[in-house]
């Protein structure tokens, strides 16, 4: 069993091991992140049950970093609740990781909004394997083979997501 | 009446605690600004006086990555985070040469400089400068190979 400080500094040298890596200009890790398989996880979901991301494999995934401190989070969120809704039939599947500090925030925040898909909290070793989460909104997309193919960060029209789930939609 | 008495201290006391009205960073004038580059530029030039850096924003993001030597305070825009920036400078001479920064979201969006930079205006610290960040930190600073390390 590893000291909580131990631990601490293993992750935060894991974290800055793969900032560094994506301090270039160019081809930043999270980028690289495109065309390969998305780092799974398992996390307990806000809701209590399991949320492995494995668990959605041959669906479309859309990948959610957000958090109650997030103004332009909180503008896409019913958006993806609809798409949710929507999109479900045809194997399409949101899936929100808060980046908040502290739970209880982003909880209340899912039951507010009465999210219609799962949603857990993050931590800074998921967020590290993701390439970073250093500016929300952030939001990948995932294909049926578990293969990332699409990366919006920032304030993003919601209609070139929503095309970009699309396509995917309609690939084989 | 003493009763009465008490009670108005304590709602003013409590009103001189509370969290400032959101600010935008807008808010902010131009001239206090400082852009990546020249805070990089300043961090590495030697002989010139190193500012007191200070996240105001997220833990999640601050352990993820920070510039070298920043402290993390916490969210301005939340009343813990105004108390902790309110008591880290409280010492300092109102001369101290003091940047902030966030870089949680875009910057039109951000919660969180705006609060902090008008809180320590109000303290009448002089020497204020707030980080550009456009996007976020990410774009901003750690992708463009500025100095990154991380840790609480």
């Amino acid at each position: 069993m590893l000291g909580s400080t131990l631990r601490r500094t293993l992750i935060a040298g894991f974290v800055a091991a793969s900032l560094a890596a994506s301090a270039a200009p160019a081809g930043s890790a999270a980028e690289n992140l495109l065309d390969k398989k998305a780092p799974q996880f398992t996390l307990t979901g806000f809701n209590g049950q399991t949320l492995r991301l494995s668990g959605f494999r041959g669906k479309v995934i859309l990948l959610n970093f957000w958090a109650t401190w997030c103004a332009p989070c909180q503008a896409e969120m019913p958006v993806f609740a609809a798409w949710q809704h929507q999109f479900a039939p045809r194997g399409f599947q949101v899936i929100g990781i808060s980046m908040d500090d502290d739970a209880a925030p982003a909880r209340r925040l899912v039951e507010r909004l009465k999210l219609n898909y799962p949603s857990a909290l993050g931590d800074a070793r998921l967020a590290a394997r993701y390439g970073g989460v250093l500016g929300l909104p952030l939001t990948f997309l995932i294909d049926r083979d578990g293969v990332v193919r699409a990366r919006f960060q920032g304030e993003t029209d919601v209609k070139k997501i929503k095309s970009r789930v699309n396509a995917l939609l309609t690939e084989p | 009446m003493a009763l009465f008495c008490l009670a108005q201290q304590r709602v003013q006391a409590a009103a001189q605690r509370a969290v400032p009205p959101p600010a935008s960073a807008f808010t902010i004038p131009t001239a206090q600004l400082i852009q990546p580059a020249e805070l990089n530029r300043l961090l590495h030039t030697h002989g010139v006086e190193k500012p007191l850096i200070l996240q105001v924003g997220s833990r999640m993001m601050f352990t993820q990555a920070h510039i070298p030597g920043a402290e993390y305070v916490g969210p301005a825009s939340q009343a813990d985070g105004v108390e902790q920036l309110r008591a880290r400078v409280a010492s300092l001479p109102r001369t101290a040469f003091i940047v902030v920064y966030c870089g949680c979201c875009p910057w039109n969006r951000c919660p969180n400089v705006g609060p902090a930079y008008s809180l320590l205006h109000d303290m009448r610290f002089t020497r204020v400068k707030v980080l550009y960040l456009a996007e976020n930190f990410g774009d901003d600073w750690a992708n463009k190979g500025f100095p990154v390390e991380g840790g609480q």
